[in-house]
């Protein structure tokens, strides 16, 4: 669905990502785990259409067509059905719950379709229900997690990236947030989940990619890195 | 001072804030999503004004379409500004689009002295907005009544545009976090280009209506108006669209009645906007009804 080929990003002078290649299949749960500035977040950040220095080809395949979409900008790629649920969260504290989740449907016009939608993040986060008219910046850190997920699933993606969604939860809410993003693969969205939180993502994932200081250098079923004896040591302390 | 003469200077207040109010929302609307402040937007208001006037001299059209004309216009005008000095410096620090602001003043300014020549212009009104009448002994114009209740149409339905609908939504999300707003979709550019459309649009119907309360127009026109709007933005809060209305009302109704209580002070007229602005900045830097300015982590 998503097959990312060479990607390099730049900053300045900086060589953050180095000709990297993954290959995201369509209905599948991948991750990509990596050390603090390992080049994660460049990398689904290219995805989306944010960064200019970039070098590569991301083929997508997916909205009805089949095409490279690096260089495209990032509303553009929204509408194609690729949405990011960016690190930190980044919800909208000034603007409601509701705001929120309708700002995530910004693209779409068919109300019944949006509705539906509305009612299924209202099933994932039954607390966002509660909170419909809360501004977001009063909702506690899993809720705005949680806010945050409910905002990207309202752009009705075929394809959501998550950046690091387990930041900062206490344990029983990275469970949760991750149960969740199991039930969102099953109904049908492909997911592309970038973690620091290695065992929880290996755990959930079909394929996974470890990333460090802007290469690949291992990657394989999520269960079998599970038993890796160097990701063990690297990232799921020893 | 006698009842008769109070409302009448009451009248004039409320017309003078409500032309500043609209002038300040086009400042503060900007500000908000930009963090800019568009000096430009004074010669704007400007432009406005030409406009009506040139629809009625040179092409003769009735009245109500050349208002309507002059205000997509002068919202064309705002919308090309944004494009040509400010869209190439968006990734530039701040103080850059400042000073382009600044550039494209003196440009208009400069441009209109060349195009519409210096020599004020007298504006010929349409006769049921200045045939005074006398209700219970109060001599006023049709004209005070209608730029009051002008204002409050026109904000009430940018009210509207900004709090009920899609645009405006992007709108107020783009004022907190740009990147955030794009990945959710939302064409910044386009928005961006809304809100000078909108912002100008207001600035020309406050351009319409001076010219009508003060009818000689000049090409330098723009710049004490424009000033005392600004003011009147920092005064409510600037970034906030209820605040420019609140701090250009406020300021025409100080204006107003210190000149009508204390005659003797009406040579200080403008400085008082002045004084004023130092005053809030030293006491309420933010404004009457500003938030907090929150830095980004
Ligand atoms: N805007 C930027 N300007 C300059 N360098 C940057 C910028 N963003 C990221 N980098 C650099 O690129 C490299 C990769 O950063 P990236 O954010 O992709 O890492 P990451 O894997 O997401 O890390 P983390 O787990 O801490 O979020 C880092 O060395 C970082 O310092
Ligand atoms: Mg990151």
């Amino acid at each position: 669905m998503l097959k990312v080929e060479g990607l390099h990003v730049y900053y300045g002078g900086i060589h953050a990502v180095k000709g990297i290649n993954i290959e995201v299949p369509r209905g599948k749960i991948v991750t990509l785990i990596g050390a603090n500035g390992a080049g994660k977040s460049s990398t689904i950040r290219a995805v989306s259409g944010l960064l200019k220095q970039t070098k590569g080809t991301i083929s997508y395949n997916g909205n009805g067509e089949n095409r490279n979409i690096l260089g495209l900008s990032p509303e553009n790629i929204v509408r194609r059905g690729i949405v990011m649920c960016p690190e930190g969260r980044r919800i909208l504290p000034h603007l409601t719950v509701f705001e929120n989740l309708m700002l995530g449907a910004y693209t779409r016009n068919d109300k019944k379709a949006i509705k539906k939608d509305l009612d299924w993040v209202y099933d994932l986060f039954p607390r966002m229900k509660e909170r419909t008219w809360q501004k977001g910046g009063t909702l506690s850190g899993g809720e705005q997690q949680m806010l945050a997920v409910g905002r990207a699933i309202m752009s009705a993606p075929e394809v959501i990236m998550l950046d690091e969604p387990s930041l900062g939860l206490a344990p029983l809410l990275v469970k949760e947030v991750f149960d969740i993003i199991g039930q969102i693969n099953a109904e049908g969205k492909t997911v592309l989940l970038v973690e620091q939180n290695a065992y929880a993502a290996l755990k959930i994932a079909d394929y996974a990619y470890v990333l460090e200081v802007g290469n690949i250098v291992l990657e394989g079923p999520g269960k079998e890195l599970l038993e890796d004896q160097r990701v063990k040591e690297a990232y799921l302390g020893g | 001072m006698t009842l008769t003469m109070f409302i009448q200077h009451f009248f004039n207040a409320l017309t003078l804030g409500s032309l500043y109010a609209l002038i300040a929302i086009g400042y503060t609307m900007v500000y908000g999503i930009l963090r800019l402040i568009n000096f430009a937007h004074g010669d704007v208001f400007m432009l406005g004004a030409y406009f009506i006037f040139y629809t009625g001299t040179i092409f003769h059209l009735p009245w109500i379409v050349g208002v309507i004309l002059a205000i997509i216009l002068t919202s064309f005008c705002g919308v090309i500004v944004e494009r040509a000095a400010y869209r190439p410096l968006r990734d530039a620090p701040r103080i850059s689009a400042l000073i382009s602001s600044i550039g494209v003043s003196f440009f208009i300014e400069n441009l209109a002295i060349v195009v519409f020549t210096g020599i004020p212009k007298p504006v010929v009104r349409p006769d049921w907005l200045v045939k005074i009448i006398q209700i219970r002994g109060v001599r006023i114009l049709p004209l005070a009544i209608a730029v009051p209740i002008m204002c409050f149409v026109l904000v009430a339905g940018l009210l509207f545009i900004v709090y009920k609908t899609k645009p405006g939504l992007a709108m107020r999300a783009i004022s907190k976090d740009i990147e955030t707003t794009r990945l959710m979709g939302v064409s910044v550019n386009k928005i961006i280009s809304l809100t000078f459309g909108l912002g100008s649009a207001l600035a020309a119907a406050g351009g319409i209506m001076w010219a009508l309360r003060y009818p000689q127009i000049q090409p330098l026109m723009g710049l004490i108006p424009g000033l005392k709007a600004f003011i009147a933005a920092v005064l409510g809060g600037i970034g906030s669209i209820q605040g420019a209305v609140v701090g250009g009302l406020l300021l025409g109704f100080i204006e107003i009645m210190i000149v009508a209580f204390f005659p003797g002070l009406s040579g200080y007229k403008d400085a008082f906007a002045f004084i004023l602005l130092i005053v809030i900045l030293l006491i309420k830097p933010t404004g009457l009804m500003g938030e907090k300015i929150e830095e980004k982590v």
